[in-house]
């Protein structure tokens, strides 16, 4: 990877995140002015001190106007970005690269999602127009992700009932999490029995094994680092930005096994050159993944290298990633139980890394965290957009 | 001017007793129409490029657009073969076999024949396809005559805008058709300078002519009518197809179909034939077959609204993008990197192996078989019947793609299970029908 990074060029010094969850009462509007409103406060900062916005939505609106409408934003830079599922990640990527490169004092990252007012179950894709042979536009997102259970199964000789076992551990703790989390979508904590026992979505996926879907917002406020300490005793700092997008090979190439994401290795690798982190296992306090399936936070858990390859499913049965764990893992809740509002979900992992490293999580905080990893993954198995980043709570 | 080559298709799915049905209905499934199944009936016969190409359905998917078109780009025919419909009466079969005959053509009939639940249509219709292969060369079957008698006559009619149609009290057609049927035969029979013919097939729409077929005109060796019962344009092939499976050498074949009218074929086999018989017989094809619940029929057929899954329905396919797609969409050809051989399905520019760009040569796929890699059962996915199950297909001699299953039984579907592609219609979204390829367990 040549990528150079922005290792502490860039700070965040204030954050914003609604409630997830099926936000009947809120708009998309509501929403973002609820997040950017939170951000701004947390920073002491007003509207009009902000020199550029970045939104990300996947479907929600098109446009800078989706945000300059409802904040009343008087011509100022508002970019709309876009990168499926890692839509609000990407939204903060390029305005972190916005202050690195010195065009911008203070610039706001957004992400939202409207997606309960569809009708619809899961998500919405906003196809152009086709031949019509395009299998993603049939096979739904729980399917193509339950690729990786008999997958992994087979590969790794791992009986199938351990491997479910694995993908219930996975829902079950991100549920403890979320039971602690006043923002999160699911709120309850979930026997194995009602997860296992849960109707079938696709494959082994039962409804329990799948993200929450939600409406949802959360803001970033960014500044050059060395101006951070005058707008917080406690920013957090950007150690790492990494973005990955494939080929697609994995969907027509025999050799691709539905049992890793070469593009999340590809992003952590260059995410932990960037931030010169050597061994993750030992250097993160925690991490928050793109857990939107259940055999996805298991797979992930070895392209991250948080276990070895084909250890991944014992060590979640072994409590490695909970909470109290060697690394805890979605300690909000994640996706399962925070909810996906797709582009505030990015926003919303950083929100919590904000919260950790800065001593704010309340019931769940962890001990004395200094490093947080988000992973953020838009498409599917066999061809997908990964980000990685790296924040802490000290500058180097 | 030969018959070169024939063959039948015969759909999955059979209606039981369960609706009222004595014996076994042969159901087209939810994904097939009178286009796709022509596809099926026809794969075998392209060999040798027909000279035409003529589609005879009473059930056209479309109006104003050439269902032959569909059919000819699925079997990849060159540019210059005509290809057109005849379609509105079972009669349209004959026309396209005459001008089959004629031109040294391709005559596909296929249907799907409806009818109101409960309705003799209903338990004695059936669906299927099948085709004939005329020209000139190494017959297995000589034409020794065609012949003719046109009736205005009202035994059955249907409103353009219903798929269920109306029939006359029987018997009253039966006395319209028998003395047709009886005048077609001897005049075909004393122009061959023949006594009687060794097999003879009577079909028609009126079951007084089909049930009495062997008594009006009877076959030295063997008398039958439709396999399937009434399957409209496919009738007088599929009875055709049946004999030629199994009738021996130098025997003669009279094929009789009484629709306004009564049209004549008579055919003398060749010591070919027993070498160039269909891949799968009708028998054969008719002995398989799974039972499909008579609620699930209907709304296969749109007589009953099912609840499905709270999923959009798919936009309708553009024509542009088709336009460009259509060796791929229709032909399911992929692209071959000529620097390293890497298989691309649907075919790719730039190659996933070697990054060669525009070093792709075209590689059709639509026979090749492969293996199921991994596949998932998805219950969320739209789909006119729910679930929808997707395997992720390796091809042998390279390639992977991510295909639905048809005909799909989920217990059969496992990893490393081998499949080939069949021609199907994956949905239909603003009046357009969106074909493609699915996979099907061997």
């Amino acid at each position: 990877m040549a990528s150079k990074g922005i290792k502490d060029a860039v700070a965040i010094v204030g954050m914003g995140c609604t409630r997830f969850g099926e936000r009947w009462e809120s708009s998309t509007d509501d929403l973002l002015l609820d997040a950017v409103g939170e951000a701004l406060g947390s920073a002491g900062v007003q509207r009009d001190d902000v020199d550029a916005y970045w939104l990300g939505t996947l479907a929600s609106g098109q446009s800078g106007l989706t945000l300059s409408r409802p904040l009343g934003i008087d011509y100022k830079p508002v970019t709309r970005v876009e990168n499926y599922c890692a839509t609000g990640s990407e939204a903060f990527r390029n305005a972190c690269y916005a202050v690195a490169s010195g065009a911008y004092d203070r610039v706001m990252a957004v992400g939202v999602e409207k997606l309960k007012d569809s009708g619809f179950s899961g998500l919405l894709r906003a196809d152009p127009p086709s031949d019509g042979t395009a299998a993603e536009l049939s096979l739904t997102a729980p399917a193509a992700f339950s690729l990786l259970d008999p997958a992994y199964t087979s590969k790794y000789g791992v009986d199938p009932i351990a491997m479910r076992e694995a993908m219930t551990h996975v829902a079950w703790k991100n549920h403890v999490n979320g039971a602690r989390n006043p923002k999160a979508q699911f709120r309850k904590e979930v026997s194995r029995e009602t997860i296992e026992g849960a109707p079938k979505v696709a494959g082994r996926l039962g409804i329990f094994d799948c993200s929450g879907v939600s409406d949802g917002a959360a803001a970033a406020l960014i500044v050059r680092a060395e101006d951070a300490y005058d707008y917080t005793d406690r920013p957090i700092f950007v150690k790492a930005l990494s973005l990955a997008a494939g080929p697609m090979r994995g969907g027509l190439d025999p050799a691709y096994d539905f049992t890793t994401f070469p593009e999340v290795v590809h992003s952590a690798a260059d995410a932990y050159a960037q931030a010169g982190i050597t061994d993750p296992r030992s250097e993160l306090s925690l991490a928050e993944v793109h857990d939107c399936f259940t055999p996805t936070e298991i797979v992930l858990m070895e392209d991250l290298g948080f276990a070895d390859r084909g250890q991944a499913w014992t060590d979640v049965l072994g409590g490695d990633f909970d909470a109290d764990g060697r690394l805890a893992v979605n300690v909000d809740g994640g996706l399962k139980s925070f909810g996906h509002p797709v582009g505030a979900s990015g926003l919303r992992m950083l929100y919590e890394a904000w919260l950790q490293l800065r001593g704010d999580a309340g019931p769940r905080q962890l001990a004395d965290p200094r490093l947080a990893l988000t992973h953020n993954l838009g498409g599917r198995p066999g061809g997908c957009v990964s980000f990685v980043s790296v924040v802490g709570n000290e500058r180097g | 001017m030969g018959l070169l080559g024939y063959g039948a298709y015969v759909p999955a799915y059979r209606l039981g007793s369960e609706s009222g049905v004595r014996g076994t209905r042969v159901v087209a499934s939810f994904d097939e129409d009178a286009t796709t199944m022509a596809v099926e009936a026809a794969r075998g016969l392209t060999g040798h490029a027909p000279g035409s190409l003529w589609w005879a359905s009473t059930s056209p998917p479309y109006l104003d657009k050439t269902n032959a078109a569909a059919v000819h780009a699925a079997l990849r025919l060159p540019s210059t073969v005509p290809a057109a419909d005849l379609i509105g009466s079972a009669r349209s079969t004959f026309a396209g076999m005459r001008a089959a005959v004629a031109s040294g053509g391709l005559v596909v009939a296929a249907d799907v024949r409806v009818g109101k639940p409960g309705s003799a249509d209903e338990k004695a219709g059936g669906d299927g396809a099948a085709a004939l292969l005329f020209g000139d060369g190494d017959a297995i079957a000589e034409v020794l005559g065609m012949a003719s008698e046109t009736l205005e006559v009202l035994d059955r009619w249907r409103d353009p805008q219903r798929t269920t149609g109306e029939q006359w009290e029987e018997r009253f057609g039966f006395e319209q058709y028998a003395d047709l049927v009886r005048g077609v035969a001897a005049r075909l029979l004393d122009e061959a300078g023949l006594t009687e013919a060794d097999h003879v097939v009577v079909t028609s729409g009126n079951s007084g002519i089909t049930k009495r077929a062997g008594a009006l005109v009877k076959g030295a060796l063997s008398s039958s009518s439709s396999p399937i019962g009434f399957s409209g344009a496919v009738d007088p092939l599929l009875g055709l197809a049946a004999v030629l499976d199994v009738a021996g050498p130098g025997e003669t074949v009279l094929v009789l179909s009484a629709v306004d009218g009564c049209d004549g074929l008579l055919l003398r086999t060749t010591d070919l034939l027993a070498s160039r018989r269909a891949a799968r017989s009708v028998a054969d094809q008719l002995a398989g077959g799974r039972p499909i619940p008579h609620l699930t029929y209907l709304s296969w057929r749109g007589l009953v609204e099912r609840e499905l899954p709270r999923r959009p329905e798919p936009d309708r396919p553009a024509g542009p993008p088709s336009a460009r797609a259509g060796t791929w969409k229709f032909g399911f050809a992929g692209s071959r990197c000529t620097a390293c051989g890497f298989v691309h399905v649907p075919p790719l520019r730039v190659c996933r192996s070697c990054s060669a760009v525009d070093a792709m040569e075209t590689v059709s796929l639509a026979d090749q078989t492969g293996t199921v890699a991994t596949f998932t059962i998805d219950r969320l996915a739209f789909s006119p019947s729910p679930p929808v199950i997707d395997v992720v297909v390796d091809f042998d001699g390279g390639g992977r793609t991510t295909l639905e299953i048809a005909d799909a039984d989920p217990e059969r579907v496992d990893v490393g299970a081998e499949v080939s592609l069949v021609f199907r219609r994956l949905f239909t979204a603003g009046n357009v029908h969106n074909y493609f390829w699915k996979a099907k367990v061997l």
